[in-house]
């Protein structure tokens, strides 16, 4: 954690609630289309005030991490993306997302095809209890997306090739995807998802249930992919988001604390309450 | 050693005694029930499997054409119509001449299962009108009081005012099954008919039967229902007040008397909508309502016990929520379902209470040809014979109950084999 002590010796910046309204509305990288262009995001689940206006752009081709303490509404951020808060009872939500200028919560997006365009990937590994092949070629059979049995094998296969998985199963596709490693499974689960061509891949803390070497590979992963997609990272660890990400934005008790390059929302936070998080004084 | 060691040795000491006194608790009681299993078993066995053979007797008829066409008619209609019984009666005296008096004969004649011997007859004679004025060679049953007898469970020790046959029948029984004109057989009669006035011609086809017929109507009811129901309520049904309140009648209903249920069927199915009594079509019905309850519970808690992730991971990648259903969860829930399905089957076969409501429990002795024909079903039939009065009854009671468990633990294993394929599958 060699950049947190660097940290440590920087003043917090002054002024700054100025500064990070700034920053908020204006990552360096301006030039980049936005694929998600939100603003005023609130969201309750009941009397739960879960997400607290929260206003940010998300870049496509580039990956952005949402880190923060646990319950500060990050997971709740990320599952608006793809309406997967849809499934939660007496969840709510207001405010405008839109993807590539569209509305998610509009009424004429049907959720089911927005997930389509936005996959995700949980914390805890998923797969089907089905075959490694079947888990990868749910999505493109559901979707239509293979005309013939062997176009539906070239996608499964250029998908487990992209997640890096191809050479460990190519002679086991039909095994039952449980037998696979923790790793392999959550590769598996980010192929099954790549596997329908979405535009952005929504991750939730990943790696949480994995052991450092199977962490590096999915990390590997996501540098590799993040060329072609949209990735939105929510993750605990500081490190990750730190070697991963371009962008990050902390979360506290609802609220978008910061919003920014990676580089400097590590070195050179506006915000003291980002510069405790991240050095690790409280969260 | 210090005090304090010696409190804690002390404590532990007590906790593993508490621990080994439960534990025998437990041993003690799954004995117990092994025992009263066991005891029930062999107590059926025991008094059912003789019903499973009976003693038929060979007899030399003479198919008399003074006595079968006394007029010299020989079409189906008259043939039919004549008098059987006296040529097993005149086959008897011929066999046994010594017997004159007429309670002699009496007693005589009641050796044989008259009308079972009487419809051998016909039916061959009917079948080919060329036997009469010849001789032949039929098997009866013997009545089911020798039946019992030969089959120890007559006490010949008993005086013989208080017993069912008499000291000559006695004589006569011995003396045939010396010269092997009576022949312990396996009993097709039990297996091939219906239920008859007469025990040694009574069987459980017409009843096994019913039976199937009306699980056909309850499984084809209840399960596809069943599902459904649980499925809507657990996956896609709003959880509110009007959801909450269908599910606690739901789990009040699998505790309702299977009695009511009955009533139920009479009120609806018979009075309002007119259906006919003591039908499987009916009885299928009211055992569906019955065994509904249990179902969705069953299903219900499978579909719960399946991880919220393989749904968020179906739904994640763009399935519907029928979609994600029906191609993750409710495989995932098949054993679960099955279980319950089976098991709430299990329960309609054994059921006798709805169905005495709507008048399944009549005499039937035709199988049932059609879901709207009158039948009876295993159950009831149990019921029907455990209540009559000769001891040839208890037997046939018995062997029923066997064939009822029998069909009980075949659905038991169908139903674990078919749960380890759907998991090795899943």
């Amino acid at each position: 954690m060699t950049h947190v002590e660097s940290i440590d010796v920087l003043e917090p910046a002054g002024d700054a609630a100025g500064k990070s309204a700034a920053a908020r509305e204006l990552p360096e990288q301006a030039s980049a289309p936005a694929k998600f262009d939100c603003s005023g995001v609130n969201v309750h689940y009941g009397r739960n005030h879960a997400i607290k206006n929260v206003t940010l752009k998300i870049y496509d081709r580039s990956v952005t991490a949402l880190i923060g303490p646990s319950g500060c509404g990050k997971t709740t951020f990320l599952r608006v993306l793809n309406r997967m808060n849809d499934t939660i009872e007496g969840a709510r939500v207001t405010g405008r997302i839109l993807i590539d200028g569209q509305n998610v919560y509009d009424k004429t997006v049907d959720p089911v095809q927005l997930r389509a365009r936005v996959g995700m990937v949980f914390q805890k590994p998923n797969p089907f209890p089905k075959s490694i092949y079947d888990n990868v070629a749910y999505g493109p059979r559901i979707h239509g997306l293979a005309e013939s049995a062997s176009a539906l094998d070239g996608i499964v296969e250029d998908a487990l090739r992209r997640a890096g998985l191809w050479e460990e199963v190519k002679d086991r596709l039909a095994m039952p995807a449980t037998s696979l490693s923790g790793g392999q499974q959550q590769r598996l689960v980010i192929a099954r998802a790549i596997a329908i061509h979405p535009e952005v891949i929504l991750m939730d803390e990943p790696c949480s249930a994995l052991d450092p070497i199977a962490t590096a590979r999915i990390e590997e992963l996501i540098d590799e992919i993040s060329r072609q997609y949209c990735i939105i990272i929510v993750t605990h660890s500081m490190a990750q988001a730190a070697r991963v990400s371009k962008q990050t934005a902390f979360f506290n008790m609802g609220e978008l604390v910061e919003y920014g390059e990676t580089t400097r929302v590590f070195t050179n936070p506006d915000d003291p309450r980002t510069q405790d998080y991240i050095t690790g004084r409280f969260g | 050693m210090t005090k304090a060691d010696d409190w804690v040795l002390k404590r532990l000491r007590r906790r593993k005694r508490r621990d080994a006194v439960f534990e025998a608790l437990g041993v003690g009681a799954v004995l117990a029930a092994l025992g009263a299993l066991l005891w029930l078993l062999l107590s059926v066995l025991g008094s059912g499997v003789s019903a499973f053979s009976q003693h038929f007797m060979i007899l030399n008829v003479v198919v008399a054409p003074e006595v079968v066409s006394p007029d010299g008619a020989r079409d189906e209609a008259s043939l039919r119509k004549a008098n059987y019984r006296r040529l097993v009666q005149q086959a008897m005296e011929a066999r046994f001449p010594q017997a004159v008096s007429r309670s002699d004969r009496r007693a005589l004649y009641s050796l044989v299962s008259m009308s079972g011997a009487a419809d051998e007859i016909r039916t061959r004679v009917v079948r080919n009108p060329d036997l009469i004025g010849r001789t032949i060679a039929i098997a009866a049953p013997t009545s089911d009081d020798i039946d019992q007898l030969l089959k120890g469970r007559i006490d010949r020790a008993a005086p013989e005012a208080l017993r069912r046959v008499n000291d000559r029948q006695i004589a006569w029984a011995d003396a045939l099954v010396v010269t092997g004109e009576i022949k312990r057989k396996f009993n097709t009669i039990f297996f091939t008919r219906g239920d008859s006035r007469d025990p040694e011609l009574a069987g459980i086809a017409g009843a096994a039967a019913g039976s199937a017929l009306a699980l056909l109507v309850t499984f084809v009811l209840a399960v596809p229902i069943g599902v459904g129901a649980a499925v809507y309520l657990e996956e896609f049904a709003p959880k509110n007040r009007l959801t909450a309140l269908i599910e606690v009648n739901i789990n009040n209903l699998a505790a309702v008397p299977s009695v009511i249920f009955g009533l139920l069927g009479l009120a609806v199915f018979l009075n309002a909508f007119g259906m006919p009594r003591s039908a499987p079509l009916v009885g299928g019905m009211v055992l569906a309502l019955m065994t509904l309850p249990t179902v969705i519970i069953a299903t219900r808690a499978a579909l719960k016990a399946v991880p919220p992730s393989v749904r968020e991971g179906a739904l994640a990648l763009g399935a519907s929520p029928l979609q994600a259903t029906t191609h993750h969860v409710l495989p995932m829930a098949a054993p679960g379902v099955m279980t319950g399905s089976i098991i709430g089957m299990a329960q309609a076969l054994g059921e006798t209470a709805p169905l005495l409501m709507i008048g399944m429990v009549a005499f039937v002795t035709q199988a049932p040809s059609d879901f709207t024909s009158p039948a009876t079903v295993l159950p009831v039939q149990i019921f029907l014979w455990s209540d009559s009065p000769e001891r040839a009854w208890e037997e046939r009671a018995s062997a029923a109950i066997i064939v009822l468990l029998g069909f009980l633990i075949f659905i038991n294993l169908a139903a674990i084999l078919l749960r380890r394929r759907f998991q090795r599958n899943g």
